[in-house]
């Protein structure tokens, strides 16, 4: 036994290192800080009833919905990432698409779970699947993510069946390698669903010809946000997914990823993000041209104040560009400091959009003599996004430390 | 914007804005007639239950040439119901003659999709679990389900009223679709100590809605948007009818639903 390594040692990843058990521990204070605000903020609203929340009869939506549309567009390098390794067969992406995999299950659970709390009678969620309404957007996407939910914790089991500890069982061994013959397939239906709940996302919004702010027309059945919020997805999520890898890496002190694999899901999230800004901008001037002036109202109707102010319209439009240039353009994505801002304010832009979608759309009044409603939420609302935050930080902390997450990292760090 | 499905018989009110006072009897009547629970505290309006919504309007014009207006706001029923499409769950339909939007709250789930596309907040979401205090409970409807904690409720132009009239014409041996207008008639309308709301089939010539409806002075609210509603207002003022819309600067009143209209056909 060696006293000078940490206690579960033997656990860890083969040629890997890390902190001592007690200093791990210290670590998961602060999300069990963060879990514990939020299972008393859960037990709130599920004892108490919605009326715990900031949420009103004018805003039916509001963080929670923000937080699930924006987690799982930034979550969607989990399909991108592996769509393009299993079924495009690029190689280099092998050394992160069982992190972003990771990243895409915390995304797609952590939604599922606030979906939980968000509907008045969770009781019923299975409503969903026993009395599905066709002509739903909302239907498609409770099909659509709860299967690929399944489809999440496939691509993570063989990590955890890669464990050190499994080493020496051979049926564990086998069936891991099973699984990552049959992945390809799993990918495959990964995509195929992910592409339609991301597009359905955008287009529960789009079909709302009541709410003009977020109206859109569309191609068959299909508006344009159904488009957008696909593209828009698939433009940040390998984004994101690089961002909490050196988020982690900052937070670990290692390099768990080469920067030629970054480098890689930089340009193919900047050339996603080419298409997405093209769209969203042809989109933006429809709305303008089209949307607004058939429902009789004006560009400066649907702004106010700084919250519902023009400032995030511009801004969300003004942050693609930039995106666009630190991400899309080699001698600009080659600088880190360029590769990191146009990560993270892509990744803006696609939040700041699911936040006007969500609560400026309900916000603006439609009918004349209505006046503008404010929402915020209040403690319970951000206890539940504090939930999801620790349990991500938990599982992620927990897998990185026991499973094989990053292959490059041993490598990486050689002494 | 295509019609959801075409009725026989459409069921719907034409109220005259210039008629009414905006007592609240038509408010009152109906928590009274469909069980709906009072609130603890209804300060805040965004929280309390309320299926018909008397609003202020006014011409924003100072003294002496300051008008007001009030504007019951029931449910739509649309035509083209923004709502139906986007449950879920089935738990709100157009699917019966009468073309009254249903919600069927042991079906609803209570995620308020419905809601957020209802472009008049003509749902309602139960914050809370209902309470009725003191000896409330005794005074609640034997017609009308309670609902619970967390789901959406909304206007059902007094569904029950129309079930009892078509079983009794039924009982009678007479065509349950077409009822006399005086066989069915929602609370609302039976409150109103003006007579400023008048219900009845909006397809029956023998209803006085059928006249009503094609008023000059008739209105429908955000028409433009494609809802289709099977509400109309009637005010001989101008800037009451503008206000039943979003025009552009330069659009007439009542413009833009004549070609609407013309596009149609």
């Amino acid at each position: 036994m060696d006293y000078s390594k940490p206690i579960d040692n033997a656990l860890f990843p083969k040629g890997c290192e890390r902190c001592s058990f007690t200093k791990f521990s210290l670590f998961m204070l602060i999300p069990a800080a963060l879990l514990l605000w939020g299972v008393i903020s859960a037990f709130v609203v599920l004892a108490n009833g919605l009326g715990t929340t900031g949420l009103d009869d004018k805003f039916g939506f509001g963080l929670w919905i923000t937080v699930d549309l924006a987690v799982i567009a930034l979550g969607a390098g989990a399909f991108f990432t592996g769509l393009l390794r299993y079924i495009l067969n690029i190689d280099e992406l092998k050394n992160i698409v069982s992190f972003t995999a990771v990243v895409g299950f915390l995304c797609y659970t952590g939604a599922m779970f606030i979906l939980v709390l968000d509907i008045g009678q969770p009781l019923r969620s299975w409503f969903g699947y026993w009395y599905p309404n066709v002509h739903s957007m909302l239907t498609e996407v409770i099909f659509c993510i709860t299967c690929y939910c399944i489809v999440l914790i496939i691509e993570y089991i063989p990590l955890i069946l890669e464990q050190r500890k499994f080493e020496s069982n051979k049926f564990i061994q086998h069936l891991a390698h099973n699984f990552h013959v049959y992945m390809p397939l799993f990918a495959g239906i990964g995509a195929f669903l992910s592409t339609f709940h991301q597009g359905s996302l955008g287009g529960m919004y789009g079909v709302l010809f009541g709410r003009p702010y977020i109206f859109r027309d569309g191609f068959f059945i299909w508006p344009w946000t159904f488009f957008l919020y696909l593209l828009s997805a698939v433009s940040a999520g390998p984004m994101f997914s690089v961002l909490m890898v050196t988020l982690m890496e900052k937070i670990t002190g290692k390099t768990l990823v080469s920067w030629k694999v970054k480098q890689l899901m930089g340009k193919i999230g900047g050339t996603m993000l080419i298409v997405y800004t093209i769209g969203k901008f042809l989109d933006s001037y429809a709305w303008v041209n089209s949307v607004l002036p058939r429902s009789g109202l004006t560009f400066d109707q649907m702004f106010t104040g700084f919250v519902y102010s023009s400032f995030w319209f511009y801004a969300e439009h003004i942050a693609l560009v930039i995106g666009i240039a630190c991400m899309a353009l080699p001698a600009l994505r080659k600088i880190p400091a360029f590769f990191y801002i146009g990560a993270l304010v892509t990744c803006f832009s696609i939040v700041l959009n699911r936040f006007v979608m969500t609560v400026q759309a309900l916000g603006i009044p439609v009918m004349p003599f209505e006046n503008w409603q404010w929402y915020w939420a209040n403690w319970a609302e951000w206890g539940a996004f504090a939930l999801i935050l620790g349990y991500s930080i938990v599982t992620l902390a927990v897998t990185y430390r026991y499973c094989p997450l990053f292959p490059q990292e041993a490598e990486l760090n050689k002494k | 914007m295509a019609h959801f499905k075409d009725f026989t018989v459409r069921y719907g009110m034409v109220i005259d804005l210039d008629k009414c006072t905006g007592c609240g009897a038509c408010m009152m009547s109906c928590q009274a007639e469909n069980n709906v629970a009072p609130q603890e505290d209804a300060s805040n309006k965004l929280r309390a239950l309320n299926w018909l919504k008397v609003y202020r309007l006014s011409n924003g014009k100072e003294y002496p040439e300051h008008e007001t207006v009030f504007l019951p706001r029931p449910c739509m029923q649309c035509g083209n119901p923004s709502c139906v499409t986007v449950c879920p769950v089935v738990a709100t339909d157009k699917n019966e003659e009468g073309g009254i939007v249903s919600q069927v709250t042991p079906r609803c789930i209570g995620c308020r999709y419905c809601m957020a596309s209802c472009p008049y907040h003509a749902r309602y979401f139960n914050w809370f679990d209902p309470y009725w205090p003191g000896d409330l409970k005794e005074a609640l409807s034997p017609d009308v389900s309670t609902r619970p904690r967390g789901v959406v409720e909304k206007c059902s132009f007094c569904h029950h009223r129309f079930m009892k009239a078509k079983d009794k014409a039924i009982a009678n041996g007479e065509d349950p679709l077409m009822l006399p207008e005086e066989a069915y008639q929602t609370a609302c309308t039976e409150a109103c100590p003006n007579g400023a709301i008048v219900f009845g089939d909006l397809n029956n010539p023998e209803h006085r809605v059928y006249e009503l409806k094609q008023s000059p002075y008739a209105f429908r609210l955000l028409e433009r948007l494609g809802t289709d509603p099977q509400v109309y207002y009637l005010s001989k003022r101008e800037w009451v009818r503008r206000l039943g819309d979003n025009y552009l600067e330069q659009e007439e009143t009542g413009k833009p639903l004549q070609t609407l209209l013309n596009n149609s056909h």
